[in-house]
């Protein structure tokens, strides 16, 4: 493996590791308010086709991204009717909601564009444009430093970088303002928050409705970003290894930014190489496509660290009466 | 809270029914927003799936794997377990069937097809049986831990099929075919004894059989034995369980067990019956259609029939009609979606107006 390759695969890390970030993030805000979700897939998968479907039309990708965050934040809205409001069971709801996607995506896009459940290829300004950083071209000669900044940092769509930094927006938020606090509060103790006249209903909403809008930018930086396009079932899991970034960070957004890169490293690496020649044993491809819900597992079963969910989390609130 | 109590019937009718009603009246409105006319639609599947004998042996052979992944949810959920494994469970059943049928010599088709239920049943328990033992003893949650748990399936079916399983030669990642001594009789090969004619290129089975016992066996199992006593006891309330002294963990496990090998014994319907060797993907999604019948079929096996029959009934007939008309097959997972949707998440929406239907009811 040479230095290229190396720069290569963290270069591709970074793009992959991108959806995942916001859904992860997604998933850790609604989990932390003490809704579990397990419809991330679904939300992502409803964004991609939506946001690919207006991008193509319109030709404009901000008018895509837009259409992917309302469709999201409109199944968003169906998972807090039914586990807030009529509390439902929400992983129940979450399966219906991946289901609903699925379905629904292929059956529109089939009906729209005839084209056997797929968006028309994107291009020009229907995608997401790479970047250059400023300074990019004039450090790449530096040895170390240059190629990192000017291939694997420069050089990705906006929405990488958006990315990047809502980790500390998500961080900020949840650990160092109000709304965080009562959030983070809804998700452990939502009764002593009911006691000091918050809404824990319109906190649950809150933080279900800003899942819904960063499953929206995943889904869009998907089929508008890393792709050209929609294609059936284009998720293909990611919603569910998001979900075990999140375990895996332990409901944290620093970690959940270091799990996402693993996890991306991991695809990339399984992307480029079929096998991988340890010198006493291979490893086989399919092995790195499972090893991300082999590693959530051991450490959900706390192996390596114990992973302990918000205490309210999967229940709804009921109120006293 | 007296005034939200609904009659037997009506909880276990009336209440499914609206929930399938409105899931129905949702999927006529997408039939007609894509330009399809909703009541054409209807007759299409309904002509497809039950107007010939072709369609029934289908319909019956989509029904089979259902009710063996719906009775599998249905027994989990019954002790508040929600096995969202159903379909790495019928993966790894696959294998124990292929396994059972490539590497043993058999005789007759009837001790094959008992070995191979037993080796679809152990691998399928085995693969439950790790979430099931995780959650009690280590405190993971069982949902997460079973839906890893289908991808690392999928990921080995896929590394053992295309490393290990391939006959040399072969270019398609699928095991060699079973030895014909194995091959299930078909529905209309079992119908020809009584004199019936049946079509005969449908994969339905003698698995259908099968599957048919297993909800009888599922049926004494919960309200007839003691364990079946133990495992709706636990699934009431945990706490007052544990106080009569039901151990957790011996029903976590045994319910995980039962319900693992429920859906691994899936396979030899698809694998043995129809396929005749082991495929990539050859659960095609049943096991988490077993939410959605188990859902509608309100947990119990005879439930759990009726609502299998109507989702083979609703594949089959939208395979017809994604054959003759622009609606693609996937408006099945839609459907599907939506019952999930009324009869699991929404519940409280449906009920709450038939609740206080009754309510005004008793009053006047």
């Amino acid at each position: 493996m040479d230095l290229i390759a190396v720069v290569q695969i963290l270069d591709s890390t970074l793009r992959l590791a991108t959806p995942l970030l916001f859904a992860a993030l997604a998933g850790l805000i609604s989990e932390r308010a003490g809704v579990f979700d397990i419809g991330l897939e679904g939300k992502m998968l409803a964004a991609a086709f939506f946001s690919a479907a207006f991008a193509f039309t319109t030709g404009n990708v901000w008018l895509g991204l837009c259409a992917g965050i309302i469709a999201s934040m409109f199944l968003s809205l169906i998972h807090g009717v039914a586990s807030i409001t009529f509390r439902g069971n929400q992983l129940i709801s979450g399966v219906a909601i991946n289901f609903l996607a699925a379905g629904l995506t292929v059956v529109i896009a089939q009906n729209w564009f005839r084209q056997g459940g797929r968006t028309p290829t994107l291009v020009g300004d229907a995608r997401f444009p790479r970047l250059t950083l400023p300074g990019a071209e004039a450090v790449r000669d530096v040895p170390v430093l240059g190629p990192f900044y000017s291939v694997i940092l420069s050089g990705h769509s906006i929405l990488v970088y958006v990315g990047l930094l809502c980790v500390p927006l998500v961080w900020y938020g949840l650990f160092r303002t109000r709304f965080g606090l009562r959030l983070r509060a809804v998700g452990e103790n939502p009764a002593a928050v009911d006691t000091a006249g918050i809404s824990v209903v319109g906190m649950r909403y809150g933080a279900v409705m800003i899942c819904g809008v960063l499953c929206g930018l995943a889904g869009a930086y998907l089929a508008t970003g890393l792709s050209a396009g929609f294609v059936k079932d284009m998720t293909a899991g990611r919603g569910f290894i998001a979900l075990a970034a999140m375990i895996f960070a332990k409901w944290r957004p620093w970690h959940a930014l270091g799990a996402v890169l693993l996890f991306g490293l991991l695809e990339a690496i399984a992307n480029r190489y079929q096998n991988i020649d340890l010198g006493f044993m291979v490893l086989p491809a399919q092995f790195m496509q499972a090893l991300p819900y082999i590693l959530t597992v051991v450490i959900l079963a706390g192996f390596v660290g114990r992973a302990i969910p918000p205490r309210a989390g999967g229940e709804p609130y009921v109120k006293e009466r | 809270m007296s005034d939200r109590r609904i009659p037997h019937w009506a909880d276990v009718v009336l209440v499914p029914l609206t929930s399938v009603l409105l899931a129905f009246i949702i999927s006529a409105i997408v039939i007609w927003a894509i330009g399809e006319d909703p009541w054409e639609a209807t007759k299409l599947m309904v002509q497809g799936a039950f107007g010939s004998s072709y369609g029934w042996g289908y319909t019956l052979y989509y029904a089979t794997n259902f009710i063996f992944t719906g009775l599998a949810v249905a027994v989990a959920f019954q002790a508040k377990l929600f096995n969202i494994g159903g379909e790495g469970q019928a993966t790894m059943g696959g294998l124990g069937v292929a396994m059972v049928c490539l590497y043993l010599p058999w005789p007759h088709w009837s001790m094959a097809l008992v070995a191979a239920a037993f080796g679809a049943a152990l691998f399928g328990a085995a693969w439950a049986a790790i979430p099931g033992y995780l959650q009690v003893r280590r405190g993971s949650h069982i949902v997460i831990t079973t839906i890893m748990f289908n991808f690392i399936a999928a990921a080995l079916l896929n590394y053992l099929l295309v490393n290990v399983m391939r006959p040399a030669g072969s270019m398609d990642p699928a095991s060699a075919r079973f030895p014909p001594e194995v091959r299930l009789p078909r529905l209309h090969e079992i119908l020809d004894v009584f004199g019936i004619p049946f079509s005969t290129a449908t994969p339905a089975n003698i698995s259908f059989l099968v599957a048919v016992a297993a909800c009888f066996v599922v049926w004494y199992m919960l309200w007839r034995t003691r364990l079946g006593y133990q495992i709706r006891a636990f699934g009431q309330s945990e706490p007052a369980a544990q106080y009569a002294g039901i151990s957790p963990f011996r029903i976590t496990m045994y319910v995980m067990l039962i319900s693992g090998a429920l859906a691994g014994m899936m396979a030899i319907n698809n694998v043995m019956g129809e396929a005749n060797r082991l495929l990539l993907n050859a659960v095609e999604g049943a096991g988490f259609i077993g939410i959605a019948v188990a859902l509608m079929g309100r947990n119990h096996p005879f439930g759990v029939f009726l609502a299998a029959v109507l989702f083979g009934f609703l594949y089959q007939g939208g395979a017809e009609l994604a054959l003759w008309t622009t609606i693609p097959r996937e408006l099945i997972v839609v459907i599907q979606a939506l019952v999930i949707l009324f009869t699991g998440a929404l519940d409280n929406m449906v009920r709450m107006p038939i609740a206080a239907l009754f309510a005004r009811r008793r009053r006047s």
